[in-house]
């Protein structure tokens, strides 16, 4: 079973510009040198870089603050839990191969083995913290060059099995909430941009996913002829701010110039959400959203932001069949137990 | 009328007709053997753009694609999928890769960050290595033998033999 995320958590804990920028990922990819990657690896092989991961010194000794979780033992309720987490991905949650993740106590960490690469170390933090999730990543990634030798030519750097990761096999990325560039019609600006500064932009659930309630995750797609200190720079010191800087200009014109406007699509999604009795997942998204661009413009004086957030994870499918103990499909069920559950968490 | 695979008794999917010296000839091969021929794959509706962006080689290139020696993926396969198979195909297909991961990453062909310590290491040695042969050549050509064999025993402290690496 799947533990609570604690206050010490990704989602729990607050950060800078936090009522722009929900939370920092820095992942890196990773290869065994001399073994064929997960997609053409034998089982043994595959069993092998598992073995490997669990004799290094961190994941072994008592003092470890890594729980292992073999995949092939959870439940498919478990595995969503994660990947609703951001802490594994769908692909890795859906693979047949053997494989595992070690999840650290606080959440924050993650290292997925034979995912599509070997490892993949990753790091989240609440705010804008891409430092700190580098800092804590490059540590890790320490102690696995210490005892396993990675896939690395001189020229292309680290070895991935989809080329467009290779080099660095760094990806830096942050989940932005843009709802006043969506009402002022100025999203067009951030493609924009992302697409001058070669960002790929995806929606709340990563990869493939449409945008749901105005959340966007931007990220590097550049890994290769730049060091991991230079991308780090890049996106701290001019992609955040200046997409940061968009939103709040936008949440100032609300303010200023359309405050009836904010006002009533922020009053009219908090009375829903307190209101319904059947509740979609989308919808909830959509609702939730509008009322944490309202608590941060200090249009509702509550809930914290830190509550909405837990609502933003706890509406999702198989979180809301943990916390009801069923395990419900999408249906009037399932609508009316996540209506429920918000109700309860705003009344 | 239903043809078979000219190499196995599969049924043929993929038909060609060339005409060399005014002599008409057919070819019929199923899925796999086309794919192994290197004729291009149509794609799943999963294979990313990336590697789609391989030529399907011409005619006369054919008989040149090759698949990676160490894991046995070919250069068909890899543009359908998209994904390698392991680290040496980046060395068996480098030709291909090279424009690829070029336009994927704004020009760039070298690895400018991270190396690990071990590699580091071995990179330190190689370039220890090549100035000390480069000394070595000097002496012998100066002959000055007594200083030569001290940078032969340098050499030989640094792992391998005098010729290069071992490992």
């Amino acid at each position: 079973m799947v533990g609570p995320l604690d206050k010490d958590s990704w989602l729990g804990a607050s950060g800078k510009d936090w009522d722009i920028v929900l939370s920092s990922r820095v992942r890196l990819a990773r290869n065994v040198a001399g073994v064929p990657f997960v997609g053409m690896a034998s089982d043994p092989d595959r069993n092998e870089v598992v073995g490997m991961v669990r004799r290094i010194p961190m994941f072994a000794g008592s003092e470890t603050d890594l729980i292992w979780l073999e995949m092939e033992d959870m439940s498919d309720r478990d595995r969503r839990m994660l990947v609703e987490r951001h802490l594994i991905s769908h692909q890795f949650a859906d693979s047949t191969f053997p494989r595992g993740v070690a999840i650290s106590k606080d959440q924050r960490l993650s290292v997925m083995v034979n995912e599509e690469d070997h490892l993949r170390i990753q790091t989240l933090e609440p705010g804008l913290a891409l430092r700190d999730a580098f800092e804590r990543v490059s540590e890790v990634r320490d102690e696995f060059e210490s005892s396993i030798e990675f896939a690395f030519s001189p020229r292309w750097g680290f070895l991935t099995a989809c080329p467009t990761n290779v080099g660095c096999g760094i990806r830096f990325s942050v989940m932005l909430h843009l709802p006043a560039l969506r009402i002022t019609d100025e999203l067009g600006r951030v493609r924009q941009a992302a697409k001058d500064l070669d960002l790929a932009v995806r929606g709340y659930h990563g990869e493939g996913s449409e945008s749901v309630g105005d959340f966007f995750q931007i990220s590097n797609q550049i890994t290769l002829g730049t060091s991991e200190e230079e991308l780090l720079e890049d996106f701290l010191g001019a992609v955040v701010p200046q997409l940061v800087e968009y939103e709040r200009h936008a949440r100032n014109v609300l303010q200023e110039k359309r405050r009836v406007m904010l006002e009533d699509f922020v009053h009219r999604a908090h009375g829903t959400l307190l209101s319904a009795r059947l509740l979609g997942i989308d919808e909830a998204i959509k609702l939730l959203s509008r009322l944490r661009i309202g608590r941060a413009l200090d249009v509702v004086g509550s809930p914290d932001l830190s509550v909405i957030h837990r609502l933003l994870l706890n509406v999702q499918p198989a979180h809301l069949c943990a916390l009801s103990g069923t395990d419900m499909e999408e249906g009037d069920d399932s609508l009316a137990a996540r209506a429920e559950m918000v109700r309860k968490a705003l009344g | 009328m239903e043809h078979k695979c000219d190499r196995c008794d599969k049924p043929a999917q993929v038909h060609e007709v060339r005409i060399k010296n005014g002599k008409k000839q057919e070819i019929h091969l199923c899925p796999e053997c086309a794919a192994a021929e290197g004729y291009g794959s149509t794609g799943g509706p999963m294979a990313p753009q990336f590697a789609k962006a391989i030529p399907v080689p011409a005619q006369s290139q054919r008989r040149q694609i090759t698949s990676c020696s160490t894991c046995g993926l070919s250069i068909a396969k890899f543009r359908h999928h998209g994904v390698l198979g392991c680290p040496s195909c980046y060395q068996a297909f480098e030709k291909h890769l090279e424009p690829l991961i070029a336009r994927a990453q704004a020009g760039a062909t070298h690895h400018c960050g991270h190396i690990p310590e071990r590699q580091e290491g071995h990179m330190d040695r190689q370039l220890q290595r090549s100035k000390l042969l480069k000394k070595l050549n000097e002496a012998i050509a100066a002959e000055q033998y007594e200083r030569a064999a001290e940078i032969r025993d340098s050499l030989q402290g640094l792992g391998g033999s005098i010729l290069g690496e071992e490992d």
